[in-house]
């Protein structure tokens, strides 16, 4: 089990068959697509055989991310303490000389500032869910919420990219990268990796594309951005008039005839991207077209989920995707980012979200499809106990807080109706189980049948992991 | 099934024969220690047993002698390595014992060592286990010319290129034919495909010396400068905007000018390297030298309210150690941030050293938020005095002062300490500038202890790595691969040189030769290794499929930027004017948008016009966050961070940007409009010259005739209005609509072929 990846894709696969398989484009080599690990024909393409390293669970992922940082404290860690003690300053000795952000590192006194939005118990486990996310209360027996999670960033572009990539700077692979690249694609006509995004009112943070980067993978590993509507991925549609079956069938003459004169396998690759791109002009448009989907399922995903563009169709799409075999999808959904004005905010960003997130998991429930989708529901880090700016009755603010936040995550092997991990009363500081970054990928790497220390990737000299150095596996929360 | 298995078998043997050859290179049966086992014992040991003091296994050190072949620490009656005796060898014995507890590498660290590298460890033990110093910290040395066929030689290159791929059985290709060799040397030298005129011009030239003409025109093009700052664009990490969330704007444009100024002026390598590192402390500084220091303020700036300013102030000095490192060095320096570099003899204190040059900068980690600036302090002010005086290569048309971000040194040394585990928060032993030892002592009183220090230090005679470096990166980009493969590194686990005299004579040669770049690529491409055809035959795929004996031409894609020249050059749309503000072409709605904070002038995408939206790839507006993605797809750099080797991959998405991109659309209906009224064939023969840069075979354009008339039959039935509706470009009135349209059809074709988006 060495250097299983390396030689796989670079050696094997691109470079001597890519070459040596003369006038056998058929196989498709060297596409978009990297073979399916799960297919059992792994030999087919020169995979040497023993991934994965366990009996996956999940085969396909959803990332559902909330961009911007929503408040752990007014959606799924209740701290009724907050509340009776609010006004209060936060006692240093619970910061334990956390560095603060610029934003209130000049503030003079930091008043506690409990949730203005009642909880209340759901579930087989009781978990404490808000009042902003009725829907997703109604799934708290299929979700695992993790109480406990933590970073090191404090700013949104380290944490996020720390979060998505594994490190929190450099141009590294991020998740679904390397999940494409230790996994392959399942669908011959579309890439493993897609990246959807949205945006709410609240205060955004904008998202960049090195998020989805391949970082020094091959960029077969890229995600594709997509989108509902009339133009799903860049550069797909043909313009009117156009036969482009009739042209593709003449360039592949064409192409043929420079073969026989050059001599290099790469034209027959060519020819192979190009009958590729074909399938994925005529694949993609159907699979993007919501309007066909039936009443029932625009109901549950809510009516928004018809306008192109919104988290509710976005929510939509990834679950087509990924039923068509897409490895792993991406959402972004921004405006999560509420230093002022919170309160307000989050109702709107909640109401985006709330519905649709829940609809996911049921429809993909009632395919079947939930067992063997992990689908994963959070954003880059948590919100400060404590008010930032002016404190009044009815509004507040909170600054980013790497120390604590929570995430939830549903199928794919996760354990369902758990709650795991606890801060302390203030919800400021971990008090039980906590769960890093480097974790926290380990766990989704595991759940998918790959052990983080074996899934790397050698680049100027140094073997690279999405989990760096470090990371352990949550036992806690699989199923 | 079946077949699969068979290229499985296939593919298998032949990394192992390539592999098996390519160590015992030389027939004596000698293993060589650089070559043949430091690979292994820096891929497979250093980790524990290298240069890294912290985390070092049993006080065992496997990277020098004195480590090897002392005592061990917990056994003082073994020893790891003893000369001629692999039985008593604790290296050897440990890596083949069968007691799993006992066994290395261990388990746990999943590396595995093959029969065949075990079988190199013994041999080497057998042989007297002798160590030698890392091939790329020895200083160049010229060596004899290699005997060559006399017939085939045409320059020092040849004799090295020669003798390699004799001694890995092959023989020289033919010369390439007038056509492919006038396309691979413009699209070398300018990036631009050769106009009809010039290919005529070049066909009809019969004298012996026509080739060396052609070469010396397209050096004197003021295209030529363009196209050697294309690279240095990656190397320098050059974007339009400041990156990190909030992306606003940065006019760092007229340091992109300054460098294709550079190019074309021919400066010395060394001066082109002392103005960036070092413009603003040389004795002679001007305010040309002053501006060509921005290299060293293009990394990224964060305008996220809120960040701890020192936080991001150190970051950016870490940017600029890690970018010296990897651009000038080709060393790794990054891996030494956080603690001693696992392979490469470069300390954590070695970078620190490297480090304080940079630290010194009056510079806040966090100026403002978005749009405070678009260049923050220290800056320099370019008005309309400087740029019709000496900085009049600057392509400016307003008159408005544009400010760069530069370099500049406070007054007093700042103090610099190491940080412990890497963090800014956690200072360690304070430091003073230099750099690693083994790469070439940094002796203060010789170099003086600021940024001209450095470069003094580069460009020592002795250093052993500025001048292989370059000279390895201009071979890469006009032999498809460098001599060292990794261009970014040259460190222990960097590939080794395929052919090290080469390397080596042409170092010394160009330090001979006061770092002159023109004469270099000049020599380069008119060598005959660099004029043999691409053509790839069965041979080469057996014993070479990656070309690394140079007995043929590679055949490389076009870079993104060039994928985009070639459409407006061929189609006669290009904008040739060089220099000045990024443009926006046209670019799918909405990206911009969709990603943006909402904050600054750049949260929506504003078109350019007119001629504006014709100017070459390597002008086209980089916002880092959201980069071009027709480039992107192309395997463009983000510019995130300093890169010296982009991918080249074959992906359906670009087959995707080559269909519908209106870039391609619209040079396929301008071309289509422009020969609409002549003959079919003519029109076609044409075309296809542009593009492809040769004569159509007639199996060809009987293709292309055939296409064109079916779909001119094809759309006559079709009867649908305004199919020539691309583009911004003006309309050209043509008589026959369906025809023409056909005719735009076809020639978009040709721009699909594979041969057409490759250097040939």
């Amino acid at each position: 089990m060495k250097e299983i990846i390396q030689d796989r894709l670079n050696v094997n696969r691109r470079h001597f068959l890519g070459k040596a398989a003369v006038g056998i484009g058929s196989l498709a080599l060297g596409s978009l697509l990297v073979p399916d690990l799960f297919s059992g024909k792994a030999d087919e393409a020169g995979l040497p055989l023993g991934l994965p390293h366990f009996a996956p669970k999940a085969k396909r992922i959803i990332y559902l991310f909330q961009n911007g940082a929503p408040s752990q404290l007014e959606s799924f860690d209740y701290k009724p303490a907050l509340i009776q003690m609010a006004g209060q300053d936060l006692p240093e000795s619970i910061r334990g000389g956390q560095r603060l952000t610029g934003m209130t590192s000049g503030q003079k006194s930091f008043p506690l500032v409990g949730s203005k939005f009642a909880f209340q118990q759901y579930g087989a486990s009781g978990a404490w869910i808000s009042e902003l996310f009725p829907h997703i209360a109604s799934i708290a027996d299929d979700i695992c919420i993790v109480r406990s999670m933590h970073t090191e960033a404090i700013n949104h572009d380290p944490a996020l990219t720390f979060m998505q990539t594994g490190a929190q700077q450099g141009n590294r692979p991020s998740m679904g990268a390397w999940l494409s690249y230790g996994l392959g694609s399942e669908n011959q006509n579309l890439p493993a990796f897609c990246v959807l995004l949205s945006r709410g009112k609240g205060n955004g943070q904008g998202v960049y594309s090195k998020l989805w980067s391949n970082g020094f993978l091959d960029a077969t590993h890229q995600g594709v951005l997509f989108s509902s509507g009339d133009n799903p991925v860049l550069y797909l549609n043909d313009r009117d008039g156009v036969d482009r079956r009739a042209m593709l069938d003449k360039l592949s003459e064409l192409n043929h005839l420079g073969f026989e004169e050059s001599g290099d396998p790469d034209v027959i690759a060519k020819i192979a991207q190009y009958e590729m791109a074909y399938r994925m002009q005529t694949a993609v448009p159907e699979l993007t077209d919501l309007s066909r989907e039936p009443d029932h399922i625009i109901k549950m995903y809510g009516p928004d989920c018809l306008m192109p563009g919104t988290y509710a169709a976005n929510a939509l799409l990834a679950r087509k995707l990924s039923e068509s075999g897409v490895r792993f999808i991406q959402l972004y959904h921004q405006g999560w980012d509420q230093h002022d004005n919170l309160p307000g905010e989050m109702v709107g960003q909640a109401r985006d979200v709330d519905r649709a997130s829940a609809a996911l998991i049921k429809d993909l429930k009632q395919r079947g499809l939930l067992d063997e989708t992990l689908v994963i529901w959070g954003g880059e880090f948590g919100r400060t106990n404590y008010c930032q700016g002016n404190f009044t009755r009815d509004n507040y603010g909170r600054d980013h807080h790497p120390r604590a936040y929570s995430i939830w995550m549903a199928g794919g092997g996760v354990k369902p109706g758990v709650v795991y991990g606890e801060t302390d009363e203030l919800g400021y500081n971990i008090v039980k189980d906590p769960v890093h970054i480097n974790d926290f990928h380990a766990t989704v790497l595991r759940l998918c049948g790959l052990d983080h220390e074996k899934l790397v990737y050698k680049h100027l000299g140094r073997r690279y992991r999405l989990t760096d150095v470090a990371g352990k596996v949550v036992p806690g929360i699989l199923a | 099934m079946r077949i699969g298995y068979l290229l499985w078998v296939l593919a298998a043997w032949a990394t192992w024969s390539c592999r098996q050859e390519n160590r015992l290179t030389d027939n004596s049966g000698e293993v060589d220690y650089n070559y043949h086992v430091r690979p292994i014992l820096s891929d497979k040991c250093f980790k524990c047993h290298g240069p890294d003091a912290n985390t070092r296994e049993a006080g065992l050190r496997l990277d020098t002698p004195e480590g090897a072949y002392a005592a061990l620490k917990d056994n003082p009656h073994a020893r790891a390595l003893v000369p001629g005796s692999p039985k008593t060898s604790e290296i050897y014995l440990r890596i083949t014992t069968k007691d799993m507890a006992q066994r290395m590498p261990p388990v746990e660290a999943n590396l595995n060592l093959s029969d065949e590298e075990i079988w190199i460890i013994r041999k080497w033990i057998e042989q007297g286990g002798k160590y030698k110093p890392h091939w790329a910290f020895i200083p160049p040395q010229k060596t004899e010319l290699p005997g060559a066929d006399g017939g085939w030689v045409r320059n020092a290159i040849d004799h090295f290129a020669y003798s390699r791929m004799r001694s890995a059985g092959l023989k020289p290709a033919e010369e390439a034919g007038k056509e492919a060799l006038l396309k691979r040397v413009s699209l070398d030298l300018t990036g631009l495909p050769p106009s009809v005129e010039m290919q005529e011009r070049f066909l009809k030239d019969k004298r012996p010396d026509a080739y060396e003409k052609i070469v010396d025109e397209l050096l004197k093009s003021r295209h030529y400068g363009e196209q050697m700052a294309l690279d240095w664009m990656d190397v320098a990490r050059y974007a339009d905007s400041h990156g990190y969330q909030d992306d606003g704007l940065r006019t760092m444009w007229p340091w992109r000018d300054w460098v294709i100024h550079a190019f074309n002026q021919n400066y010395s390598y060394k001066k082109f390297v002392t103005y960036q590192l070092a413009g603003d402390l040389i004795k002679d500084r001007s305010t040309e030298s002053i501006l060509a220091t921005g290299f060293n303020r293009n990394h990224k700036i964060t305008q996220e309210g809120g960040v701890i300013d020192e936080e991001y102030r150190s970051e950016y000095v870490t940017d600029r150690t890690n970018t010296f490192g990897k651009a000038f060095l080709s060393l790794t320096f990054e891996c030494a941030k956080c603690h001693d570099h696992k392979y490469d003899p470069i300390s954590q204190k070695d970078y620190f050293r490297t480090y304080a040059f940079f630290n010194q900068v009056p510079e806040k980690g966090l100026f403002g938020t978005i749009d405070a600036s678009f260049a923050d302090p220290p800056n320099l002010k370019i008005g309309r005095e400087e740029i019709n005086g000496i900085l009049n290569f600057i392509h400016k048309k307003d008159t408005a002062d544009v400010y760069v971000m530069v370099m500049k040194d406070s007054a007093g040394l700042r103090k610099t300490h190491l940080f412990e585990r890497g963090n800014y928060d956690t200072p360690g032993v304070e430091v003073t500038p230099g750099l690693p030892e083994q790469v070439l002592p940094f002796d203060v009183s010789r170099y003086g202890n600021n940024r001209e220090g450095l470069v003094k230090w580069m460009f020592a005679p002795e250093n052993p790595l500025t001048a292989r470096v370059w000279v390895n990166r201009l071979w890469a980009r006009f032999f498809g691969r460098g001599i060292v493969a990794t261009t970014g590194d040259f460190g222990m686990q960097g590939d080794l040189p395929t052919h090290p005299e080469l390397l080596d004579w042409l170092a010394v040669d160009f330090r001979e030769h006061h770092w002159d770049i023109k004469r270099l690529v000049k020599m380069m491409v008119t060598s005959a290794t660099y004029r043999q055809s691409s053509k790839v035959t069965r041979k080469h795929l057996e014993k070479d499929p990656q070309n690394r004996y140079l007995a043929r031409s590679s055949r490389t894609r076009l870079k993104a930027e060039l994928v985009r020249d070639l459409a407006l050059s061929s189609s006669g749309l290009l904008n040739l004017d060089i220099g000045g503000p990024s443009i926006k072409p046209y670019q799918p709605e909405g990206i911009w948008e969709k990603s943006t904070s909402g904050r600054g002038s750049l949260a929506r995408y504003v078109q350019d016009e007119g001629a504006d939206l014709y100017r070459r790839g390597m002008y086209v507006f980089i916002k880092r966050t959201v980069p071009p993605p027709n480039m992107l797809i192309f395997d463009a750099s983000n510019r995130d961070q300093c890169e010296v080797n982009r991918l080249s991959t074959n992906t359906p998405l670009q087959a995707l940007v080559m269909l519908n991109d209106p870039v391609i659309l619209e040079a396929s209906r301008v071309l289509a409009q422009k020969m609409a009224d002549r003959p079919s064939e003519i029109a076609l023969r044409e075309a296809f010259r542009r593009i492809i840069c040769r004569e159509p075979d007639p199996r060809e354009l009987k293709l292309l005739t055939g296409f064109l008339e079916q779909e001119t039959a094809r759309l006559r039935k079709l009867k649908k209005p305004d199919l020539l509706k691309v583009g911004e470009y003006r309309d050209f009135p043509v008589k026959e609509y369906e025809k023409t349209v056909a005719l735009m059809y076809t020639i978009q074709m040709i721009y699909n072929m594979e041969e057409a988006i490759v250097r040939i």
